[in-house]
């Protein structure tokens, strides 16, 4: 089924989603992929605070190509999420609301999802133009010096996602190929 | 000898990086427009239909395809007649992908060590493959490799007696492991025989062959239909969501190999598979 929902999103609101719901994400979620997951895993590591609040917000596995004059963005797609992995399930236990990425989760992940009620998107891999409409801004908020890879802050309206795994467990990648 | 200029090259190259970038290769084209009629699944076919609109938006609006605008895969076939005037010729292809990444507005997406892992923030150095051929042009192909897809491609170094099963066995493990990861639908490009290192450069080598021409060898020939309808049969789908349409096609090189060996490369590409062909 459609849904739209908003941006961030609290454990009942996520536990109403199901594997397979066709959903359009409408406001604030956060980018962060492997370098940016690293130098988070480092701050927690020394007890320093993340660089944004983590609980009920919404990563998003993508860094994006260079905005042209006057857009608030260039193409952006999602990165595969397999690669954030090994971070993931500490900050799911922090309060990690929902990701958005492509591609499969490892069990451990998964099994943190179910634990702490959270749900894993896959938007269009391949989409970075049409999925930079849905994108109204942009603003760099962390590690600054990682360029493409820095942690940006999005408002996104009506960005279109398919739940694979809910907060059941339940994955839509394994239904396929079967 | 034909005399060809450096800053000739750089030109062509930047060029290429941006047209590869922007918009698809025709054969990628006709290919992607056929498969786009024939998935049945509901969710496959909406993944389509965003991608034929993300096309679209990235023709018309100048918006890469897809944010990972590759790591620059070059391949240059200099014929042996033709004398270059100017200064190095790597550095005037690597001078053409750092010109075309700018002013394209593509993404920087190599580190200057595999560990160390630091920005070089201009795309270089790209992957540069040359080949010495007769006469006396130059064939340039670009193809930028974005490494979702990158990541999930494989070498097996098979047993002689695995034979063709074990070539079928092994492109099917590649591109079922591959799963949701690879962007499908993907292409698969094969290497099969040479060396270790042979195997894999036939793989990417064979990506950027006009999806609409077929290799000359008959059993390769066979080979190559084949797989691509056991790849579709996997019911991976568009997006990995579920669907008929997996792959858009397989391409297939082979080459000599030794008594004892049977390599096979997989490299999977997704279903942009930017390769951009000029000869100057």
């Amino acid at each position: 089924m459609e849904r739209h929902i908003k941006a961030p999103i609290t454990p009942e609101e996520a536990k109403e989603l199901k594997a397979g719901d066709y959903i359009y994400i409408t406001g604030t979620i956060y980018t962060a992929r492997d370098a940016a997951h690293k130098r988070m895993q480092e701050a927690l590591d020394k007890g320093e605070e993340l660089p944004f609040p983590i609980k009920g917000n919404m990563i998003y596995y993508m860094g994006p190509s260079p905005a042209r004059e006057g857009r608030p963005i260039g193409s952006a797609g999602p990165t595969t999420a397999s690669r954030m992995d090994r971070y993931t399930p500490a900050l799911l236990d922090l309060g990690l609301g929902a990701m958005i990425g492509k591609g499969k989760r490892s069990q451990a992940v998964i099994d943190a999802m179910v634990r702490n009620g959270s749900v894993y998107f896959a938007a269009v891999g391949g989409a970075g133009a049409l999925l930079s409409k849905c994108i109204l801004s942009s603003q760099v908020i962390a590690y600054e010096d990682l360029g493409t890879e820095a942690i940006r802050r999005l408002e996104v309206k009506d960005f279109p996602v398919v739940t694979v795994i809910d907060s059941q467990g339940n994955n839509l990648y394994e239904r396929a190929g079967k | 000898m034909r005399t060809v200029k450096t800053e000739e090259i750089t030109k062509n190259i930047k060029e290429m990086c941006i047209e590869a970038n922007h918009s698809l290769s025709p054969d990628m084209k006709e290919v992607f427009e056929k498969a786009v009629g024939k998935e049945e699944s509901e969710l496959g076919k909406k993944i389509l239909s965003q991608l034929e609109e993300n096309l679209a938006i990235a023709r018309e609006d100048m918006i890469p395809i897809c944010q990972d605008t590759g790591m620059a895969v070059v391949f240059m076939e200099v014929g042996q007649e033709v004398h270059i005037e100017g200064g190095s010729l790597t550095e005037a292809v690597n001078q053409g992908v750092r010109e075309g990444y700018f002013q394209g507005y593509l993404r920087k997406s190599v580190v200057s060590d595999p560990l160390e892992r630091v920005n070089t923030k201009d795309n270089t150095p790209a992957i540069i493959h040359y080949d010495i051929t007769e006469g006396d042009r130059i064939g340039i192909t670009v193809a930028p490799k974005g490494f979702g897809s990158e990541n999930m491609s494989r070498v097996f170094m098979l047993k002689p007696a695995d034979g063709i099963e074990g070539v079928k066995e092994a492109i099917l493990t590649a591109v079922k492991d591959a799963g949701p990861n690879a962007c499908p639908p993907v292409v698969v490009g094969v290497g099969i025989g040479g060396t270790f290192e042979k195997c894999a450069l036939m793989a990417k080598h064979a990506l950027t062959r006009d999806l609409r021409e077929q290799s000359p060898i008959p059993y390769v020939r066979e080979l190559e239909k084949e797989m691509l309808d056991k790849i579709n049969a996997l019911g991976i789908g568009p997006g990995g969501l579920g669907g008929s349409i997996t792959a858009l096609g397989v391409n297939i090189e082979t080459y000599p190999t030794h008594i004892a060996g049977l390599p096979v490369a997989v490299n999977i590409c997704c279903h942009v598979n930017r390769h951009v062909h000029r000869v100057i």
